[in-house]
């Protein structure tokens, strides 16, 4: 009899080309998605040595960063960003690799496309040059986070140096309060174990909660887990993940598919598989949570007073909650809810699919966005955005003063014209809150799709659940 | 190749903050550059210039007797957030060879050993003293052959590293010279054990 293992081990297991370490192994890799920004001069790596790509059609690229929200019937308007996505065009190219092209409806943010692609499936391994490839562990994929050099090892080798993460169980067992989501989840796992947390583990989240989330909160989850310092983060694969799958344009078809399917079924870790570390959130107490620093642990309640440092005993991290609560521009102990915002971001790989957006439409339809609000929505994917239209979710967004844009990464790296100017305040559903991350002075509140729109109709920080009671 | 690492010594530079992400050691906005050239001027950009570009005296990079340093003395957290491998190029660009902080972020951490810069890891207590004598203007040396760290000629440390990996900072190899060279066989009959037991993975080749 084998030992129990959790899902995270039979995925490694079930990829080791070779043991290098106690520790560390050669890994098969079996897709790579690209864009725009991490990979130029992970081609030029290719170019210097003339190796081929060893498998293209292991790899798919779209740009997604740098890319303008606005105006897509033009030439990128900023030099710089125009050549980085002229050079994608050429690296595919060049190197025959699938390319999704600015103008097709499938483009997007790299991890709302792939699994919408039906590129990303359960029990595989997947890298990408951007950190935030934990959404992809949404499906039960050993997906994560790779620099440019590791992005060209993947394209010429199909497999890279890694080191066994230790296994973490995070249970989000009974059930959420009205108001509550996926976002808010993620949000207290990280203001509970802090943004170092999870350093070196891969999360395996599980528990009623989970099991009862679409695959888009799911993929929310997962999405935010690197903010707590996990490379890899997974959801166990179930009915819930074949039936989102299913039929996708490169999922498996026929036959394959039942084969598997059947494959997938024995991925789930086995009942007694022991987990490194254990932690529990107990769903019933989380509330809608914002963030009031400059680092995703830096989250409290909506209800609750900004935290003073002088509470804080030591050092250096009271230093850097006053540097914080200094760029923040916000005064120790005073409430959180009602502080102005100038700006309201709607979208990320976070909080940029369809439920997101149905979530904050909830919110907005009837009422009008604050005057002294600028308020964006940023479809995750073309494919997302024709989906809400059908819907009419546009009308409503345009109609309370919303602006509607194009696909992107958008605001929430600020790598396009979409910044916040210096000082200026921003409600977002993105996933980090850095100093400079949305534009240089720019301050960034974290938090759900719904937050984000209660705060473009009132201006300020609000509590969800009292704007629901008031209508 | 990177630069090898085999002997080094200079003064630290002492930057004490937790969780200096890479948004901060290179700010996204640069990363729309294709190359890797002018790597150092980005670095920790706006923490060394204000708005109106006006240098920050006393941020530690600043600092015009650490100039030369070789060595970081960082805070718990180093390198969090972003996958971005500029972070590690632009630290080795402007001159830095190796960081003593008590974690790094995970994929930091993957992209440093790729490009030379050596990571070690300490307590934070052993972490701070250091960065007391890094402030004092210590001598910080590093020897990879013999495995030693010293301060002011004191050891601190043994250096954790594999014969392999200090081979690659001694030669200055690049993992994927590495692998191409020596693992081809490997990975291709992988591959073809792989392809039977899961082919809808290759179905679409």
């Amino acid at each position: 009899m084998n030992a129990p293992r959790t899902l995270y081990e039979k995925l490694w297991d079930s990829h080791v080309v070779r043991p290098m370490s106690d520790d560390t192994a050669l890994l098969y890799v079996d897709r790579h998605l690209l864009h725009e920004v991490s990979t130029p001069q992970s081609f030029v790596a290719l170019d210097k040595r003339g190796c081929g790509v060893h498998r293209p059609a292991a790899n798919l690229a779209v740009p997604d960063h740098s890319v303008p929200t606005r105006h897509r019937d033009r030439p990128i308007a900023d030099p710089q960003a125009r050549a980085q996505a002229a050079r994608l065009v050429e690296n595919v190219e060049r190197y025959g690799i699938p390319f999704i092209p600015l103008d097709d409806i499938r483009q997007g943010i790299v991890h709302v496309m792939g699994p919408e692609q039906g590129f990303t499936l359960p029990g595989m391994t997947l890298a990408c040059g951007d950190s935030h490839t934990t959404t992809h562990g949404a499906f039960g994929t050993l997906a994560f986070g790779v620099g440019a050099s590791e992005c060209g090892i993947v394209m010429a080798a199909q497999a890279l140096v890694q080191r066994k993460a230790r296994t973490m169980a995070v249970r989000i067992e009974g059930s959420l309060p009205p108001g509550v989501g996926a976002k808010d989840v993620a949000l207290a796992f990280i203001a509970r174990v802090g943004v170092n947390g999870a350093v070196g583990h891969a999360i395996e989240y599980m528990g009623p909660v989970v099991r009862g989330f679409s695959m888009e909160a799911r993929m929310t989850l997962c999405n935010m887990a690197i903010e707590a310092g996990a490379r890899v983060a997974l959801v166990a694969p179930d009915d819930v993940t074949f039936d989102w799958l299913k039929g996708r344009p490169m999922a498996p078809q026929g036959d394959l598919w039942e084969q598997a399917v059947s494959c997938w079924r024995s991925l789930p870790s086995d009942e007694n598989a022991a987990f490194d570390r254990e932690v529990t959130l107990d769903a019933g107490e989380i509330a809608p949570h914002v963030t009031w620093g400059t680092s995703p642990e830096d989250t409290i309640a909506i209800d609750q007073p900004v935290p003073d440092p002088a509470a804080v005993m030591d050092e250096q991290r009271r230093g850097r909650l006053q540097r914080a609560l200094a760029y923040m521009d916000l005064e120790p102990g005073k409430p959180i809810e009602g502080t102005p915002v100038d700006m309201v971001f709607i979208g990320s790989c976070t909080n940029g699919r369809l439920v997101d957006l149905e979530a904050a439409a909830d919110v907005v339809r009837g009422r009008r966005v604050a005057p002294h609000v600028q308020a964006l929505v940023v479809p995750g994917s073309g494919l997302v955005k024709r989906a809400a239209e059908e819907k009419g979710l546009d009308r409503i967004f345009i109609e309370a003063g919303f602006e509607w844009r194009e696909a992107g990464c958008s605001m929430c790296v600020a790598m396009n014209e979409d910044r916040l100017k210096p000082g200026q305040r921003c409600a977002s559903t993105s996933n980090r809150n850095f100093e400079g991350r949305q534009g240089r002075g720019g301050r960034t509140h974290l938090l759900s799709p719904a937050m984000a729109a209660a705060a473009a109709i009132t201006g300020t920080l609000t509590d969800i659940r009292k704007l629901e009671a008031m209508s | 190749m990177s630069e090898p690492l085999v002997r080094i010594a200079s003064q630290a530079i002492s930057l004490p903050d937790p969780n200096v992400d890479t948004d901060i050691i290179f700010p996204a906005r640069f990363l729309l550059k294709i190359d890797r050239d002018g790597m150092a001027d980005c670095l920790f950009h706006d923490r060394r210039f204000d708005a109106d570009g006006v240098l920050q005296e006393a941020f530690p990079f600043n600092r015009p007797d650490r100039q030369t340093a070789q060595f970081l003395v960082a805070g718990p957290g180093f390198g969090c957030g972003s996958s971005r491998e500029q972070a590690v190029w632009a630290l080795t660009d402007w001159g830095i060879r190796v960081v003593i902080a008590p974690d790094f972020g995970d994929i930091f951490s993957g992209n440093a050993a790729k490009n030379g810069l050596l990571l070690i890891r300490m307590d934070a207590g052993r972490t701070a003293a250091l960065a007391a004598k890094a402030e004092r203007g210590a001598i910080f040396s590093v020897d990879v052959p013999a495995r030693r760290f010293t301060v002011d000629n004191e050891e601190v440390c043994r250096l954790d590293l594999s014969d392999a990996m200090a081979e690659a900072f001694i030669e200055g190899w690049e993992e994927i010279d590495v692998i191409l060279n020596r693992e081809r066989e490997h990975i291709a009959s992988f591959e073809a054990g792989h392809r039977s037991r899961q082919p809808w993975l290759f179905a679409n080749e």
